[in-house]
Parts: structure tokens; C-alpha cells; sequence
């Protein structure tokens, strides 16, 4: 009689686990479609690219465009603001990784790992911080003290290559993937 | 809703509900005999007030909702079209919007009430604890419907706080993106914005229940911050409270009119008028008032992932008040040293609200602000985290009456 009554636990306990296992698995299955419905949906999925027309923009000049709902810098640079970012010791940076979607993860954030050619910038304008658009130096109002862009949410300061060096922003401004398809052109994305 | 009930139906209907589905009882109990102490004062109609404004909240938001397009390339015009087109639609969002801050002034009050009183302390942790999720809950439903205009502060607002989850390492950009079903805040945002919106005012209502059942279990703390002794320490709740907070409520409602019909867009923002364009950020940032200490504590730190910490923290700390209070005195009546440390931690939440309203390089009498940000940010944690266990040790607190009906009656 005690024999059966221990057996009887065991097949219990077997059927409390083995139901108690199959209710989770049932409840993750439930629960995923549930969450995962509100990750980006294959439209928004579908990689859009803009080509951006070069030959209006003057030396010292920059121009946001939209790409993928965000804004896009196409800077052109100056000699000077050239000199200036590659002068920059990348061990000092903040952020020393290039940030540049078009080489590996680990590339040094050195002033030709930031641009394909030397007189083009080309950045996401989406500040590393929290997401704000920063706003572009021009040679007759400088923003912060590096001449690049200053964000004026939170004060993130960004260099001539679009480097971080001040404030809160963790990370360079991110280069997205482009190729230039004539001297006056470029595909982004 | 506990203890013996005192209810005695009378008619036959009163009868045939009571064994069946006791409603009467339990609305007898707790909103007619309810044993309140009789020395609640002014701090304590706040209770009520918070939720009428939820009500005010709920009706004016239906509809709304009625007239309002959860679509990016609609939503900003749709608003316009309620301001001008419906009828009294100005009325209804004018009420909706101004009552979202008077909601938020009426709970800043109210907590602050409760930290005074030491209403959080024994055995009334579970309120406080579920005062704070509705606080939490409240300030994600003033959220989500903040970005519902659609203006370039919605817009700018969303981004920014969305952006609080990319600081968590690893899983944060995807936790972003998550939220905003896209790769930027975006029409898939504002959708389910709205959706979110509309869903929590009434998980707050729910969440108010479970505060209230709480609360009416030990019953009300007091002023005095010592227990009922006996009967004579209460009145009923009703006529007493009803009348009183009823009283109360109207002045509050003229105070709320007055912002309503005299300067409705005193708490808006300009930047709001202008539909959100996700090329250009406005030159200045600015949440809601009731937002603001906490963005200065965000500013203050100039670590993203710590920045976001320290935010979060300042607002999951209140939860653990209950412990980090080791007085064993309630009322800040009787705690001379936590009186003033309580007054000062008041002017610490109005200094560090002024520094988050400010530009982040403000200079104040040649000061920077981030700086008064920093100490401010350090007094709010050490307020709670070092003077609060401490001062419950070392402070020697005045003697207390021995009943809530003595110092009155001056036996
Ligand atoms: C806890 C309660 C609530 C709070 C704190 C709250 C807060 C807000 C805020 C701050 C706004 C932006 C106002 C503006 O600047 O225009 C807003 C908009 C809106 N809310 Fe609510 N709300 C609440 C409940 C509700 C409910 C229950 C509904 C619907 C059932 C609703 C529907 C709407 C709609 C449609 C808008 C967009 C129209 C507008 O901007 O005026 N709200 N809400
Ligand atoms: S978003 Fe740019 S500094 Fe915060």
C-alpha cells in the first residue's frame, strides 16, 4: 500500500513537470508572434537607396538628405578641415572604431577609414546620444569647438570627420554603405 | 473592503443583490462608514482629485479619439481639425492636454504628501509601492500621447526617450527598434503609440483599485503619522471627506479652468505647432514640466548608458523608500532633522526641474547650470540612499501625542 502510494507521487510529479513544461513552451509560442509582430515589418525592411547628385555642392558646403526616413550629411570639405581631422591622434578619440559600415567592425577610426574620397563626407545625421540631428559648422558659424557639428540636445560635439570628441555620444557618427557612381555622384545604401 | 462590515440592507432589492453580487456592501463600506482619522488636512484631498483627473482624462481621450487619425501623414492635420473644425473640439483638447499637467500636479503633491506623513512606512508599503507603478504607468501614458500631435516636440520628444534603451548594451539597438518598428520613429511608432495610449489609462484605473483596497486595509495614515487608537480618533468618510474634498475639488477645478480658458498653452510648446520633420531637430529639446528633474539628471551625466541608469534609478529609488527609511517615527512633525532635509529635497526636485528647462551650457550668475545639475542630481540620490537610513538612526524625534483625539482636545 505505501509502495503504491510513493508510485502514485512519482507519476504525479512526472505529469505536474512534464504538463508544467508543455504549458511554457505553449505560452512562448503564443507569446512570440505577439512580440515579434512589432519589429520592423518586411515594407519597412525592404532597403531603400537614394543617389545624391554632387556637383552643386561648393567646397565648405554640407547638404542633409532623407535616406531611410533619417537625415543623411554630404559634406563637402576644405582643405583645412581635411588637415585638421587627419592631424587627430585616433588613440586620443573617444571613440576610436571608424564607425564606417562598408569596412570591418574593428578599423581605426583614422580620417581615411571615415571617407572614401578625402574631400566627401558622408555621414548618418543621427547623433550616437540619443538621436537628434546635430547641426553642421559652416565657415561663418563654427558649432562647438572642433568645427564639425554640434548637437544641441545634450551638447555632443563632433570633429571634421565626424568624430566624437566631446559630450555625452558614445560612438563617431555612423558612415552609412555608398559608392560613388561618377566623380558628381553617389548611391547611398 | 475589510474588516467587519457594517452594512444592513434594507429593501428587497438591497437584500436579493447582497447574496447575490454585494456591491451595495462593498460601496457602503468603503465610501460612507469608512473610519477615517479625523485629522486629515488639506494635503489628503489629493487622493480624490487624482481620480477625478483620471476620469477627466478617460472621457475627454474618448473622444478624441473620435476625431483623431493615428497616421503619420494625417495625425498633425487631424489635431488641426479638432482644434478648429469639430465642435468644442478646442474645449475637449484644451481640457485634455492642460489635464495631463494638473494630473501630474495633483501626484507630485500627493507623493510628496505621502513622504512627509511617512505614509509609506509600516503597514502601508503596497500602497506607496502601487502609488508608484501608477506613477509609472502615468508618465508612459503622458508619453505616448505627448507624440501623438505629431508636432516636432512629439517627434523629437519620441526619439530621444526611444533612445534611452539603445544605451543598454548588446540587445539595445534592437530593444529600439523593436519600439519603433522601424529604423527611426515613424508612422509604425505612432500607430502603436496610440494604441498604447489608449490601453494604459485603463490599467491605471485598474491599478488604482488595487490602491485603494490597499489603502483600505490599515486605513488612512494621518498628519500625527500614529495609529487610530479608537473610535474616537475617526469620523465617517462620509459626510466628513465627502464634503471636504468635494469642497476642495471645485477650487481645483477653477484653478484648472483658469489655464484652460485663460492660458491654455501655457504648459505647450511652440516647437509643438509645427508637424514633425525627422530632418531637422529643434534647437532646443524640452519634455513636459512634470519630466524635467529627471532630464536634468539624464544631462548631468556625461555617460550615455550611466546617464540612462542614473534616470531610471531616480524613479525605481522611490520604490524602495519603505526600507530606506529607518525611523521609526512616521511624521516629519516629530523628526526635526528630516523636516528640514524633506523641505530641502522639495527645493532640490523645483532646482533641478529649472536646470532640465534650461539650454545645457546655460550660465547662471556665472555658474554653469550642469554644474547646480550635478549636486542637485547628488543630493536627490543621497536624500534617499545615505540621509534617509542615517538620519532614522541618529535623529532623536519629539515626543508623540498618545492619540490623534489628545492634541485636540488637549487632555
Ligand atoms: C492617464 C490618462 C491620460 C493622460 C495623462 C493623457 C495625456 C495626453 C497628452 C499629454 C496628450 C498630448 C496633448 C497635446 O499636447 O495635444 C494626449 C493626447 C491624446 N490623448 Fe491622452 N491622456 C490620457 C488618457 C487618454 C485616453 C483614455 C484616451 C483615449 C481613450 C486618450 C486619447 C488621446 C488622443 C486621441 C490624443 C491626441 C489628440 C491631442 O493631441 O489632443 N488619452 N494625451
Ligand atoms: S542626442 Fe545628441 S547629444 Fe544627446
Amino acid at each position: 500500500m505505501t509502495a503504491a502510494t510513493a508510485d502514485d507521487a512519482t507519476r504525479r510529479d512526472f505529469l505536474y513537470v512534464a504538463s508544467g513544461a508543455m504549458g511554457g513552451v505553449a505560452v512562448a509560442a503564443v507569446a512570440w508572434p505577439l512580440i515579434d509582430q512589432m519589429n520592423p515589418s518586411t515594407a519597412a525592411l525592404a532597403l531603400s537607396s537614394v543617389e545624391v547628385p554632387l556637383d552643386s555642392i561648393q567646397v565648405g558646403q554640407g547638404i542633409t538628405v532623407k535616406w531611410r526616413g533619417q537625415p543623411l550629411f554630404v559634406r563637402r570639405r576644405t582643405p583645412e578641415e581635411i588637415a585638421k581631422a587627419r592631424a587627430v591622434d585616433v588613440a586620443s578619440l573617444p571613440d576610436p572604431l571608424a564607425n564606417n559600415d562598408s569596412l570591418p567592425e574593428n578599423a581605426p577610426a583614422t580620417d581615411a577609414n571615415r571617407t572614401t574620397k578625402p574631400e566627401w563626407l558622408v555621414l548618418k545625421g543621427v547623433c550616437t546620444h540619443l538621436g537628434c540631428t546635430p547641426t553642421i559648422s559652416t565657415p561663418t558659424d563654427v558649432q562647438g569647438e572642433y568645427g564639425g557639428w554640434l548637437c544641441h540636445c545634450h551638447g555632443s560635439q563632433y570633429d571634421t570627420a565626424g568624430r566624437i570628441r566631446k559630450g555625452p555620444a558614445p560612438r563617431n557618427l555612423e558612415v552609412p554603405p555608398y559608392a560613388f557612381l561618377s566623380d558628381t555622384r553617389i548611391k547611398v545604401g | 473592503m475589510s474588516g467587519p462590515s457594517t452594512y444592513n440592507p434594507k429593501s428587497g432589492i438591497e437584500k436579493w443583490l447582497d447574496t447575490r453580487l454585494p456591491l451595495p456592501r462593498l460601496l457602503h463600506d468603503t465610501m460612507n462608514t469608512f473610519p477615517t482619522p479625523k485629522n486629515l488636512n488639506f494635503w489628503y484631498v489629493f487622493g480624490g482629485i487624482l481620480t477625478f483627473c483620471l476620469a477627466v482624462q478617460i472621457v475627454t481621450g474618448i473622444v478624441l479619439a473620435m476625431h483623431y487619425k493615428p497616421d503619420a501623414a494625417l495625425a498633425f492635420g487631424s489635431v488641426e481639425k479638432i482644434m478648429r473644425e469639430v465642435n468644442y473640439g478646442w474645449l475637449i483638447r484644451y481640457v485634455h492636454a492642460n489635464g495631463a499637467s494638473m494630473f501630474f500636479l495633483a501626484v507630485y503633491i500627493h507623493m510628496f504628501r505621502g513622504l512627509y506623513y511617512g505614509s509609506y512606512k509600516a503597514p502601508r508599503e503596497l500602497i506607496w509601492i502601487i502609488g508608484v507603478l501608477i506613477y509609472l504607468l502615468m508618465t508612459a501614458t503622458a508619453f505616448f500621447g505627448y507624440v501623438l500631435p505629431w508636432g516636432q516636440m512629439s517627434f523629437w520628444g519620441a526619439t530621444v526617450i526611444t533612445n534611452f534603451f539603445s544605451a543598454i548594451p548588446l540587445v539595445g539597438t534592437h530593444i529600439s527598434t523593436w519600439l519603433w518598428g522601424d529604423f527611426a520613429v515613424g508612422d509604425a511608432t505612432l500607430n502603436r503609440f496610440f494604441s498604447l495610449h489608449y490601453l494604459l489609462p485603463f490599467v491605471i484605473a485598474a491599478v488604482v483599485g488595487l490602491h485603494i483596497w490597499a489603502l483600505h486595509v490599515p486605513g488612512n495614515n494621518n498628519p500625527l503619522g500614529i495609529d487610530v487608537k479608537s473610535p474616537q480618533d475617526t469620523v465617517p468618510f462620509h459626510p466628513y471627506y465627502t464634503i471636504k474634498d468635494g469642497f476642495y475639488l471645485v477650487l481645483f477645478v477653477i484653478f484648472f479652468s483658469l489655464f484652460v480658458f485663460y492660458a491654455p498653452e501655457f504648459f505647450g510648446n511652440a516647437d509643438n505647432a509645427i508637424e514633425a520633420n525627422p530632418l531637422v531637430t529643434p534647437p532646443e529639446i524640452v519634455p513636459e514640466w512634470y519630466l524635467l528633474p529627471f532630464y536634468a539628471i539624464l544631462r548631468s551625466i556625461p555617460n550615455k548608458l550611466l546617464g540612462v541608469i542614473a534616470l531610471g534609478a531616480a524613479i525605481l529609488v522611490l520604490a524602495f523608500i519603505p526600507w530606506l527609511d529607518t525611523s521609526r517615527v512616521r511624521s516629519c512633525r516629530f523628526r526635526p532633522t528630516m523636516k528640514w532635509l524633506f523641505w530641502f529635497f522639495v527645493v532640490d526636485c523645483l532646482i533641478l526641474g529649472y536646470c532640465g528647462s534650461q539650454p545645457v551650457d546655460a550660465v547662471l550668475a556665472g555658474i554653469p547650470l550642469v554644474l547646480v545639475a550635478r549636486f542637485g542630481t547628488a543630493y536627490y540620490f543621497g536624500f534617499f540612499i545615505l540621509l534617509m537610513p542615517l538620519v532614522g538612526l541618529f535623529e532623536t524625534p519629539k515626543p508623540l501625542p498618545a492619540s490623534i483625539s489628545q492634541p485636540v482636545l488637549g487632555e
